[in-house]
Protein backbone atom coordinates (compact mmCIF):
# COMPACT_ATOMS: atom_id res chain seq x y z
CA UNK A 1 0.00 0.00 0.00
CA UNK A 2 3.16 2.34 -0.12
CA UNK A 3 3.07 1.84 -3.74
CA UNK A 4 1.08 4.59 -4.90
CA UNK A 5 2.91 7.43 -2.83
CA UNK A 6 6.48 5.53 -3.92
CA UNK A 7 5.32 6.07 -7.31
CA UNK A 8 4.82 9.28 -7.25
CA UNK A 9 8.39 10.17 -5.29
CA UNK A 10 9.80 8.47 -8.32
CA UNK A 11 8.06 10.24 -11.11
CA UNK A 12 7.76 13.18 -9.43
CA UNK A 13 10.38 13.94 -6.94
CA UNK A 14 13.29 11.29 -8.31
CA UNK A 15 12.92 11.85 -11.78
CA UNK A 16 12.84 16.43 -11.24
CA UNK A 17 15.71 16.21 -8.60
CA UNK A 18 18.06 14.11 -11.22
CA UNK A 19 17.02 15.79 -14.25
CA UNK A 20 17.63 19.12 -12.37
CA UNK A 21 21.23 17.73 -10.74
CA UNK A 22 21.93 16.58 -14.88
CA UNK A 23 21.13 20.02 -16.12
CA UNK A 24 23.08 21.92 -13.50
CA UNK A 25 26.31 19.68 -14.46
CA UNK A 26 28.31 21.63 -16.10
CA UNK A 27 30.80 23.69 -13.59
CA UNK A 28 31.11 26.64 -15.58
CA UNK A 29 27.20 27.20 -14.79
CA UNK A 30 28.62 28.23 -11.51
CA UNK A 31 31.31 30.59 -12.67
CA UNK A 32 28.39 33.18 -14.73
CA UNK A 33 26.44 32.29 -11.29
CA UNK A 34 28.96 33.56 -9.33
CA UNK A 35 29.48 36.41 -11.64
CA UNK A 36 26.35 37.31 -11.65
CA UNK A 37 25.95 40.55 -8.98
CA UNK A 38 21.88 39.08 -8.87
CA UNK A 39 22.82 35.62 -7.37
CA UNK A 40 25.57 37.48 -4.69
CA UNK A 41 22.47 40.21 -3.77
CA UNK A 42 20.19 37.16 -3.68
CA UNK A 43 22.82 35.13 -1.32
CA UNK A 44 23.02 38.14 1.35
CA UNK A 45 19.21 38.54 1.00
CA UNK A 46 18.24 35.35 2.15
CA UNK A 47 20.01 35.22 4.91
CA UNK A 48 19.11 39.11 6.33
CA UNK A 49 15.27 37.08 6.15
CA UNK A 50 16.38 34.32 7.98
CA UNK A 51 18.19 35.92 10.53
CA UNK A 52 16.21 38.92 10.75
CA UNK A 53 12.34 37.92 10.05
CA UNK A 54 12.42 34.77 11.74
CA UNK A 55 14.29 35.94 14.78
CA UNK A 56 12.02 38.90 15.14
CA UNK A 57 8.73 36.69 14.02
CA UNK A 58 9.21 33.98 16.97
CA UNK A 59 10.48 36.83 19.22
CA UNK A 60 6.76 38.50 18.81
CA UNK A 61 5.06 35.20 18.93
CA UNK A 62 6.86 33.70 22.01
CA UNK A 63 5.42 37.11 23.87
CA UNK A 64 2.24 37.36 21.89
CA UNK A 65 1.77 33.69 23.15
CA UNK A 66 2.01 35.05 26.73
CA UNK A 67 -0.92 37.38 25.49
CA UNK A 68 -3.16 35.32 24.55
CA UNK A 69 -3.37 33.22 27.61
CA UNK A 70 -4.97 35.88 29.35
CA UNK A 71 -8.90 35.09 29.55
CA UNK A 72 -10.71 37.41 28.89
CA UNK A 73 -13.67 37.72 26.28
CA UNK A 74 -11.99 40.59 24.21
CA UNK A 75 -9.37 38.64 24.09
CA UNK A 76 -10.82 35.32 22.86
CA UNK A 77 -12.72 37.63 20.21
CA UNK A 78 -9.41 38.87 19.36
CA UNK A 79 -7.93 35.12 18.92
CA UNK A 80 -10.52 34.36 16.32
CA UNK A 81 -9.59 37.54 14.26
CA UNK A 82 -5.69 37.21 15.06
CA UNK A 83 -5.25 34.27 12.72
CA UNK A 84 -6.88 35.31 9.43
CA UNK A 85 -4.11 36.18 7.68
CA UNK A 86 -2.72 32.41 8.51
CA UNK A 87 -6.15 31.33 7.18
CA UNK A 88 -6.74 34.06 3.96
CA UNK A 89 -4.74 33.00 0.85
CA UNK A 90 -1.57 35.14 0.64
CA UNK A 91 -2.22 36.48 -3.26
CA UNK A 92 -5.21 39.14 -1.79
CA UNK A 93 -3.45 39.92 1.03
CA UNK A 94 -0.57 40.78 0.11
CA UNK A 95 -1.58 42.82 -3.08
CA UNK A 96 -3.57 44.52 -1.00
CA UNK A 97 -0.54 45.92 0.98
CA UNK A 98 1.16 46.43 -2.25
CA UNK A 99 -1.36 48.67 -3.13
CA UNK A 100 -1.22 50.65 0.42
CA UNK A 101 2.47 50.58 -0.62
CA UNK A 102 1.62 52.61 -4.03
CA UNK A 103 3.58 55.95 -4.15
CA UNK A 104 1.14 57.76 -6.28
CA UNK A 105 -2.43 56.32 -5.27
CA UNK A 106 -1.83 54.33 -2.24
CA UNK A 107 -3.32 54.84 1.10
CA UNK A 108 -0.85 55.47 3.16
CA UNK A 109 0.98 58.09 0.36
CA UNK A 110 -2.41 59.55 0.31
CA UNK A 111 -2.75 59.87 4.05
CA UNK A 112 0.91 61.09 4.42
CA UNK A 113 -0.05 64.07 2.06
CA UNK A 114 -2.99 65.10 3.81
CA UNK A 115 -0.91 65.39 6.99
CA UNK A 116 2.14 66.82 5.42
CA UNK A 117 1.42 68.28 2.01
CA UNK A 118 4.00 66.86 1.00
CA UNK A 119 4.65 63.26 -1.60
CA UNK A 120 5.25 60.05 0.36
CA UNK A 121 8.26 58.67 -0.47
CA UNK A 122 8.17 55.82 -2.66
CA UNK A 123 8.29 52.33 -1.13
CA UNK A 124 9.17 49.67 -2.46
CA UNK A 125 11.54 51.47 -4.94
CA UNK A 126 14.43 51.82 -2.44
CA UNK A 127 15.64 47.94 -1.90
CA UNK A 128 15.94 48.27 1.97
CA UNK A 129 12.78 49.07 2.24
CA UNK A 130 11.36 47.09 -0.30
CA UNK A 131 13.09 43.93 1.42
CA UNK A 132 11.86 45.12 4.68
CA UNK A 133 8.40 45.51 3.60
CA UNK A 134 8.71 41.36 2.32
CA UNK A 135 9.81 41.00 6.07
CA UNK A 136 7.05 42.56 7.37
CA UNK A 137 4.18 40.70 4.97
CA UNK A 138 6.12 37.88 5.76
CA UNK A 139 5.93 37.98 9.62
CA UNK A 140 2.10 39.20 9.37
CA UNK A 141 1.22 36.52 7.24
CA UNK A 142 3.34 33.44 9.77
CA UNK A 143 2.81 34.83 13.26
CA UNK A 144 -0.34 33.46 13.75
CA UNK A 145 0.37 30.02 13.04
CA UNK A 146 3.66 30.61 15.02
CA UNK A 147 1.69 32.34 18.28
CA UNK A 148 -0.70 29.36 18.41
CA UNK A 149 1.80 27.14 18.17
CA UNK A 150 4.03 28.39 21.13
CA UNK A 151 0.57 29.05 23.20
CA UNK A 152 0.63 25.19 22.82
CA UNK A 153 3.71 24.73 24.41
CA UNK A 154 2.43 27.68 27.06
CA UNK A 155 -0.60 25.70 28.16
CA UNK A 156 0.81 22.60 28.50
CA UNK A 157 3.05 23.67 31.35
CA UNK A 158 1.02 22.86 34.97
CA UNK A 159 0.06 26.00 36.66
CA UNK A 160 0.68 24.77 39.98
CA UNK A 161 4.28 25.90 39.11
CA UNK A 162 2.73 29.49 38.51
CA UNK A 163 0.96 29.75 41.84
CA UNK A 164 4.13 27.60 43.95
CA UNK A 165 6.10 31.25 42.08
CA UNK A 166 3.47 33.47 42.82
CA UNK A 167 3.21 32.38 46.46
CA UNK A 168 6.89 33.03 46.80
CA UNK A 169 6.66 36.38 45.67
CA UNK A 170 8.68 35.68 42.08
CA UNK A 171 8.22 38.52 39.66
CA UNK A 172 6.79 38.64 36.05
CA UNK A 173 10.31 38.52 34.33
CA UNK A 174 11.46 35.47 37.02
CA UNK A 175 8.68 33.54 36.24
CA UNK A 176 8.95 33.58 32.94
CA UNK A 177 13.16 33.01 33.05
CA UNK A 178 12.39 30.14 35.68
CA UNK A 179 9.07 28.73 34.72
CA UNK A 180 7.94 29.50 31.16
CA UNK A 181 11.82 29.51 29.46
CA UNK A 182 13.18 26.30 30.66
CA UNK A 183 10.09 24.00 30.12
CA UNK A 184 9.60 26.13 26.63
CA UNK A 185 13.26 26.56 24.86
CA UNK A 186 13.05 22.81 23.12
CA UNK A 187 10.00 23.93 21.16
CA UNK A 188 11.26 27.24 20.97
CA UNK A 189 13.97 26.11 19.03
CA UNK A 190 12.50 23.44 16.78
CA UNK A 191 9.97 26.08 15.90
CA UNK A 192 13.08 28.73 14.84
CA UNK A 193 14.76 25.72 12.45
CA UNK A 194 10.87 25.32 11.03
CA UNK A 195 10.42 28.39 10.76
CA UNK A 196 13.95 29.07 8.97
CA UNK A 197 13.08 26.01 6.28
CA UNK A 198 9.91 27.53 5.48
CA UNK A 199 11.06 30.77 5.33
CA UNK A 200 14.15 30.03 2.57
CA UNK A 201 11.24 28.60 0.48
CA UNK A 202 9.12 31.81 0.71
CA UNK A 203 8.32 32.97 -3.12
CA UNK A 204 4.98 34.87 -2.02
CA UNK A 205 6.25 37.85 -0.19
CA UNK A 206 8.90 39.07 -1.93
CA UNK A 207 8.07 38.46 -5.79
CA UNK A 208 3.64 38.90 -5.19
CA UNK A 209 5.20 42.59 -3.20
CA UNK A 210 8.25 43.44 -4.74
CA UNK A 211 8.57 41.39 -8.04
CA UNK A 212 12.57 41.03 -6.99
CA UNK A 213 12.73 44.89 -7.62
CA UNK A 214 13.89 47.58 -8.08
CA UNK A 215 16.64 45.92 -10.12
CA UNK A 216 16.67 42.91 -9.09
CA UNK A 217 17.72 43.64 -5.74
CA UNK A 218 15.28 41.99 -3.03
CA UNK A 219 15.79 38.56 -4.87
CA UNK A 220 16.21 35.90 -2.50
CA UNK A 221 17.01 32.12 -3.11
CA UNK A 222 13.60 31.04 -3.68
CA UNK A 223 12.53 33.38 -6.44
CA UNK A 224 16.09 33.52 -8.10
CA UNK A 225 15.38 30.07 -9.55
CA UNK A 226 11.83 31.48 -11.39
CA UNK A 227 14.17 34.46 -12.50
CA UNK A 228 16.43 32.63 -14.40
CA UNK A 229 13.50 30.68 -16.01
CA UNK A 230 12.14 33.67 -16.92
CA UNK A 231 15.27 34.45 -18.45
CA UNK A 232 15.24 31.43 -19.82
CA UNK A 233 18.26 29.99 -18.66
CA UNK A 234 16.85 27.25 -17.71
CA UNK A 235 20.63 25.35 -16.43
CA UNK A 236 21.70 29.33 -14.46
CA UNK A 237 17.95 28.41 -12.73
CA UNK A 238 19.02 24.82 -11.47
CA UNK A 239 22.49 25.82 -11.04
CA UNK A 240 21.50 28.42 -8.00
CA UNK A 241 18.90 25.89 -6.11
CA UNK A 242 21.73 23.47 -6.33
CA UNK A 243 24.13 26.27 -4.74
CA UNK A 244 21.14 27.24 -2.24
CA UNK A 245 21.78 23.91 -1.29
CA UNK A 246 24.44 24.29 1.65
CA UNK A 247 21.87 26.61 3.12
CA UNK A 248 18.89 24.36 3.11
CA UNK A 249 20.84 20.46 3.62
CA UNK A 250 22.31 21.47 7.33
CA UNK A 251 18.83 23.05 8.44
CA UNK A 252 16.83 19.81 7.06
CA UNK A 253 19.32 17.32 8.77
CA UNK A 254 19.20 19.33 11.80
CA UNK A 255 15.54 19.30 11.37
CA UNK A 256 15.01 15.48 10.58
CA UNK A 257 17.34 14.23 14.15
CA UNK A 258 15.64 16.31 16.14
CA UNK A 259 12.17 15.03 14.52
CA UNK A 260 13.23 11.54 14.84
CA UNK A 261 14.57 11.28 18.93
CA UNK B 1 -6.02 45.74 44.74
CA UNK B 2 -8.83 47.18 42.47
CA UNK B 3 -6.01 49.76 41.05
CA UNK B 4 -3.54 46.74 40.30
CA UNK B 5 -6.65 45.41 38.32
CA UNK B 6 -6.90 48.30 36.61
CA UNK B 7 -3.28 48.51 35.38
CA UNK B 8 -3.43 44.67 34.53
CA UNK B 9 -6.40 45.21 32.39
CA UNK B 10 -4.43 48.16 30.53
CA UNK B 11 -1.55 46.20 30.04
CA UNK B 12 -3.23 44.05 27.66
CA UNK B 13 -5.05 46.74 26.48
CA UNK B 14 -1.74 48.27 25.02
CA UNK B 15 -0.75 44.74 23.30
CA UNK B 16 -4.64 44.07 22.18
CA UNK B 17 -4.86 46.89 20.23
CA UNK B 18 -1.96 47.17 17.96
CA UNK B 19 -2.44 43.50 17.77
CA UNK B 20 -5.50 44.02 16.12
CA UNK B 21 -4.66 47.02 14.35
CA UNK B 22 -1.51 45.08 12.66
CA UNK B 23 -3.81 42.23 11.86
CA UNK B 24 -6.89 43.70 10.58
CA UNK B 25 -5.53 46.72 8.49
CA UNK B 26 -4.26 44.81 4.90
CA UNK B 27 -7.52 42.93 5.59
CA UNK B 28 -9.76 46.15 5.81
CA UNK B 29 -7.74 47.77 2.93
CA UNK B 30 -8.80 45.10 0.86
CA UNK B 31 -12.29 45.06 1.61
CA UNK B 32 -12.07 48.86 1.35
CA UNK B 33 -10.95 48.82 -2.46
CA UNK B 34 -13.59 45.99 -3.22
CA UNK B 35 -16.47 48.21 -2.00
CA UNK B 36 -15.27 51.59 -3.27
CA UNK B 37 -16.69 52.45 -6.51
CA UNK B 38 -13.80 53.08 -9.35
CA UNK B 39 -13.55 56.60 -9.21
CA UNK B 40 -12.85 56.97 -5.38
CA UNK B 41 -11.06 54.08 -4.88
CA UNK B 42 -7.70 55.58 -4.49
CA UNK B 43 -8.77 58.79 -2.94
CA UNK B 44 -7.12 57.70 0.16
CA UNK B 45 -9.95 58.02 2.55
CA UNK B 46 -10.34 55.73 5.15
CA UNK B 47 -14.68 54.92 4.30
CA UNK B 48 -15.77 55.57 0.52
CA UNK B 49 -18.23 58.12 0.56
CA UNK B 50 -20.65 55.58 -1.65
CA UNK B 51 -20.10 52.09 -0.24
CA UNK B 52 -21.27 50.01 -3.27
CA UNK B 53 -21.21 46.08 -4.34
CA UNK B 54 -20.96 47.40 -8.18
CA UNK B 55 -17.28 45.60 -8.10
CA UNK B 56 -18.89 42.05 -7.51
CA UNK B 57 -21.26 42.99 -10.03
CA UNK B 58 -18.23 43.37 -12.28
CA UNK B 59 -16.59 39.84 -11.44
CA UNK B 60 -19.51 37.76 -11.22
CA UNK B 61 -21.22 38.58 -14.71
CA UNK B 62 -17.23 38.88 -16.18
CA UNK B 63 -17.67 42.77 -17.12
CA UNK B 64 -13.80 43.42 -17.21
CA UNK B 65 -11.47 42.33 -19.88
CA UNK B 66 -8.86 40.49 -16.69
CA UNK B 67 -12.06 38.35 -15.66
CA UNK B 68 -13.50 37.00 -18.85
CA UNK B 69 -12.94 33.55 -17.45
CA UNK B 70 -14.02 34.04 -14.10
CA UNK B 71 -16.14 31.21 -13.78
CA UNK B 72 -14.24 28.87 -15.41
CA UNK B 73 -11.02 30.16 -13.51
CA UNK B 74 -13.09 29.46 -9.94
CA UNK B 75 -14.34 26.25 -11.26
CA UNK B 76 -10.57 25.35 -12.31
CA UNK B 77 -9.56 26.05 -8.94
CA UNK B 78 -12.39 24.54 -7.13
CA UNK B 79 -11.88 21.19 -9.46
CA UNK B 80 -8.33 21.47 -8.54
CA UNK B 81 -8.27 21.49 -5.16
CA UNK B 82 -11.34 18.62 -4.88
CA UNK B 83 -8.79 16.66 -6.79
CA UNK B 84 -5.92 17.32 -5.22
CA UNK B 85 -7.57 16.71 -1.86
CA UNK B 86 -8.74 13.32 -2.62
CA UNK B 87 -5.66 11.97 -4.32
CA UNK B 88 -3.41 13.11 -1.78
CA UNK B 89 -5.82 11.49 0.99
CA UNK B 90 -5.91 8.49 -0.67
CA UNK B 91 -2.50 8.38 -1.28
CA UNK B 92 -1.35 9.06 2.06
CA UNK B 93 -3.63 7.39 4.16
CA UNK B 94 -3.09 3.88 2.35
CA UNK B 95 0.92 5.30 3.29
CA UNK B 96 0.49 5.89 6.80
CA UNK B 97 -1.96 2.19 7.29
CA UNK B 98 1.49 0.29 5.63
CA UNK B 99 3.84 2.16 7.10
CA UNK B 100 1.89 2.28 11.10
CA UNK B 101 -0.07 -0.70 11.17
CA UNK B 102 1.37 -3.23 8.87
CA UNK B 103 4.72 -2.60 9.49
CA UNK B 104 5.94 -3.18 5.90
CA UNK B 105 9.39 -3.54 5.40
CA UNK B 106 11.12 -0.41 4.17
CA UNK B 107 8.18 1.87 6.03
CA UNK B 108 10.75 3.43 7.67
CA UNK B 109 12.94 4.35 4.99
CA UNK B 110 9.88 5.61 2.75
CA UNK B 111 8.71 7.64 5.88
CA UNK B 112 11.93 9.64 5.89
CA UNK B 113 11.96 9.86 2.45
CA UNK B 114 8.95 11.60 2.32
CA UNK B 115 9.99 14.03 5.36
CA UNK B 116 12.98 14.95 3.57
CA UNK B 117 11.01 15.97 0.83
CA UNK B 118 8.37 17.75 3.15
CA UNK B 119 11.58 19.69 4.44
CA UNK B 120 12.69 20.63 0.76
CA UNK B 121 11.18 23.87 0.32
CA UNK B 122 8.80 23.94 -2.57
CA UNK B 123 9.67 26.56 -4.30
CA UNK B 124 13.16 25.07 -4.91
CA UNK B 125 11.71 22.36 -6.50
CA UNK B 126 9.52 24.61 -8.79
CA UNK B 127 11.75 24.85 -11.39
CA UNK B 128 13.49 21.11 -12.03
CA UNK B 129 9.33 20.03 -11.64
CA UNK B 130 8.17 22.73 -14.67
CA UNK B 131 11.09 20.79 -16.58
CA UNK B 132 9.93 17.64 -15.83
CA UNK B 133 6.34 18.30 -16.65
CA UNK B 134 7.65 19.51 -20.07
CA UNK B 135 9.48 16.55 -20.23
CA UNK B 136 6.28 14.27 -19.66
CA UNK B 137 4.29 16.58 -21.81
CA UNK B 138 1.51 17.29 -18.84
CA UNK B 139 2.85 20.99 -19.38
CA UNK B 140 -0.55 23.13 -19.50
CA UNK B 141 -2.69 20.69 -18.46
CA UNK B 142 -4.45 21.02 -15.33
CA UNK B 143 -3.04 17.49 -14.45
CA UNK B 144 -0.27 18.66 -13.84
CA UNK B 145 -0.90 20.95 -10.91
CA UNK B 146 -2.64 18.59 -9.76
CA UNK B 147 0.14 16.15 -9.24
CA UNK B 148 2.66 18.74 -8.38
CA UNK B 149 0.46 19.54 -5.63
CA UNK B 150 -0.35 15.88 -4.31
CA UNK B 151 3.61 15.25 -4.49
CA UNK B 152 3.89 18.53 -2.76
CA UNK B 153 0.95 18.04 0.01
CA UNK B 154 1.00 13.88 0.61
CA UNK B 155 4.82 13.67 2.76
CA UNK B 156 3.09 15.75 5.49
CA UNK B 157 -0.10 14.62 5.09
CA UNK B 158 1.57 10.51 5.40
CA UNK B 159 3.36 12.52 8.95
CA UNK B 160 0.38 13.21 10.16
CA UNK B 161 -1.28 10.09 9.79
CA UNK B 162 1.34 8.11 10.38
CA UNK B 163 1.84 10.46 14.23
CA UNK B 164 -1.89 9.70 14.69
CA UNK B 165 -2.27 6.02 13.49
CA UNK B 166 0.75 5.16 16.12
CA UNK B 167 -1.40 5.86 18.56
CA UNK B 168 -4.26 3.52 18.01
CA UNK B 169 -3.93 0.45 20.49
CA UNK B 170 -2.63 -2.44 18.73
CA UNK B 171 -5.07 -5.01 20.84
CA UNK B 172 -7.62 -3.15 18.05
CA UNK B 173 -5.67 -5.21 15.25
CA UNK B 174 -4.98 -8.38 17.27
CA UNK B 175 -9.22 -9.06 18.24
CA UNK B 176 -9.74 -8.19 14.41
CA UNK B 177 -7.10 -10.49 13.15
CA UNK B 178 -8.36 -13.08 15.78
CA UNK B 179 -11.49 -12.50 14.12
CA UNK B 180 -10.02 -13.43 10.96
CA UNK B 181 -9.78 -10.64 8.74
CA UNK B 182 -7.87 -9.53 5.84
CA UNK B 183 -5.76 -6.62 6.37
CA UNK B 184 -7.88 -4.53 3.71
CA UNK B 185 -10.86 -5.53 5.86
CA UNK B 186 -9.12 -4.24 9.08
CA UNK B 187 -8.16 -0.81 6.86
CA UNK B 188 -11.29 -0.79 6.06
CA UNK B 189 -13.66 -1.47 9.11
CA UNK B 190 -11.39 -0.51 11.73
CA UNK B 191 -8.55 1.60 10.48
CA UNK B 192 -11.04 4.31 8.99
CA UNK B 193 -13.56 4.97 10.94
CA UNK B 194 -11.08 5.78 14.26
CA UNK B 195 -8.94 8.00 11.67
CA UNK B 196 -11.60 10.33 10.99
CA UNK B 197 -10.86 13.63 12.63
CA UNK B 198 -7.37 13.12 11.36
CA UNK B 199 -8.45 12.34 7.61
CA UNK B 200 -10.45 15.45 7.78
CA UNK B 201 -6.96 17.31 8.92
CA UNK B 202 -5.28 16.44 6.16
CA UNK B 203 -7.89 16.51 3.58
CA UNK B 204 -8.62 20.33 4.55
CA UNK B 205 -4.94 21.18 4.48
CA UNK B 206 -4.35 19.52 1.10
CA UNK B 207 -7.51 20.81 -0.82
CA UNK B 208 -6.67 24.60 1.11
CA UNK B 209 -2.65 24.02 0.27
CA UNK B 210 -3.79 23.48 -3.75
CA UNK B 211 -6.69 26.29 -3.67
CA UNK B 212 -4.20 28.35 -2.54
CA UNK B 213 -0.82 27.91 -4.60
CA UNK B 214 0.31 30.47 -6.84
CA UNK B 215 3.78 29.55 -7.60
CA UNK B 216 3.35 26.25 -9.16
CA UNK B 217 0.09 27.04 -10.89
CA UNK B 218 1.29 29.98 -12.63
CA UNK B 219 4.32 28.00 -13.82
CA UNK B 220 2.43 25.25 -14.96
CA UNK B 221 -0.85 26.46 -16.31
CA UNK B 222 -0.87 28.67 -18.92
CA UNK B 223 -3.75 28.89 -21.14
CA UNK B 224 -6.62 31.19 -20.31
CA UNK B 225 -9.16 29.10 -18.91
CA UNK B 226 -6.70 26.52 -17.68
CA UNK B 227 -5.87 29.21 -14.58
CA UNK B 228 -7.06 28.62 -11.79
CA UNK B 229 -8.04 32.19 -9.70
CA UNK B 230 -4.57 32.68 -8.14
CA UNK B 231 -3.09 33.40 -11.41
CA UNK B 232 -6.16 35.62 -13.02
CA UNK B 233 -5.51 37.58 -9.68
CA UNK B 234 -1.69 37.51 -10.11
CA UNK B 235 -2.51 38.35 -14.02
CA UNK B 236 -3.89 41.70 -12.67
CA UNK B 237 -0.48 42.82 -12.06
CA UNK B 238 0.45 42.87 -15.44
CA UNK B 239 -0.32 46.54 -16.02
CA UNK B 240 0.17 49.55 -13.80
CA UNK B 241 -2.95 51.02 -14.30
CA UNK B 242 -4.96 47.75 -13.07
CA UNK B 243 -8.60 48.42 -11.57
CA UNK B 244 -7.78 47.54 -8.05
CA UNK B 245 -10.93 47.83 -6.96
CA UNK B 246 -12.22 44.70 -9.01
CA UNK B 247 -9.24 42.63 -8.16
CA UNK B 248 -9.46 43.47 -4.38
CA UNK B 249 -13.31 42.47 -5.53
CA UNK B 250 -11.77 39.02 -7.27
CA UNK B 251 -9.69 38.58 -4.27
CA UNK B 252 -11.87 38.76 -1.36
CA UNK B 253 -14.59 36.45 -3.01
CA UNK B 254 -11.28 34.17 -3.94
CA UNK B 255 -10.39 34.12 0.06
CA UNK B 256 -13.64 33.85 1.77
CA UNK B 257 -14.08 29.88 0.81
CA UNK B 258 -10.86 28.59 2.04
CA UNK B 259 -10.91 31.56 5.09
CA UNK B 260 -14.43 29.94 5.81
CA UNK B 261 -13.22 26.00 5.76
CA UNK B 262 -10.78 27.00 8.09
CA UNK B 263 -12.56 28.66 11.09
CA UNK B 264 -15.07 25.41 10.44
CA UNK B 265 -12.51 22.99 11.10
CA UNK B 266 -9.99 24.91 12.94
CA UNK B 267 -10.98 22.55 16.11
CA UNK B 268 -9.22 19.56 13.25
CA UNK B 269 -7.04 21.67 12.14
CA UNK B 270 -4.94 23.30 15.04
CA UNK B 271 -4.89 19.94 16.85
CA UNK B 272 -4.54 17.46 14.29
CA UNK B 273 -2.08 19.76 12.42
CA UNK B 274 -0.31 21.78 14.86
CA UNK B 275 0.81 18.04 16.97
CA UNK B 276 1.92 16.96 13.66
CA UNK B 277 3.70 20.14 12.87
CA UNK B 278 5.83 20.37 15.72
CA UNK B 279 7.01 17.64 18.26
CA UNK B 280 8.51 19.11 21.70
Amino acid sequence: MVVPYLIIFVVFVVYPVGYGLWLARDPQNYVQLAEDPVFFRSVINTVVFLLVAVNLKMVIALGLSGFFVHTRWWIKILAVLFILPWAAPSIPTILSVRFMLNPEWGIINSIYFQLTAQDGPNWLNDPLLALSFSMLVHIWKSLPFWTLILLAGRLAIPSEQYEAASVDGATRWQRFRHITWPSMRSLYVTCVLLSMIWTLGDFNSVYLLTGGGPADLTHVLATLGIRYLRLDQINLAMASIVAALPLVLPLVYVMMKRLSK
Amino acid sequence: MRKKQLLDEARLLLVGIPVALWTLIPVYHLVLFAISPRDTATSGRLWPENPTLQNFDTVFNQKHFYLNHFWVQLGNSLAIALAVGAITLFVATCAAFAISRLRVRGGRTVMNLALFTYFIPAAFLAVPMYKTMANYGLLNSRWSLVLAMVTIASPYCIWVLKQASDKLPWELDEAARIDGASPMQLFRLVYLPLMVPSLVAVGTYSLLLAWNEYLYAFLLLSKETDLTLAVALGNFLAADDSPWEVLMATGLVYALPPAAIYYAFKRYMVSGLTAGAVKS
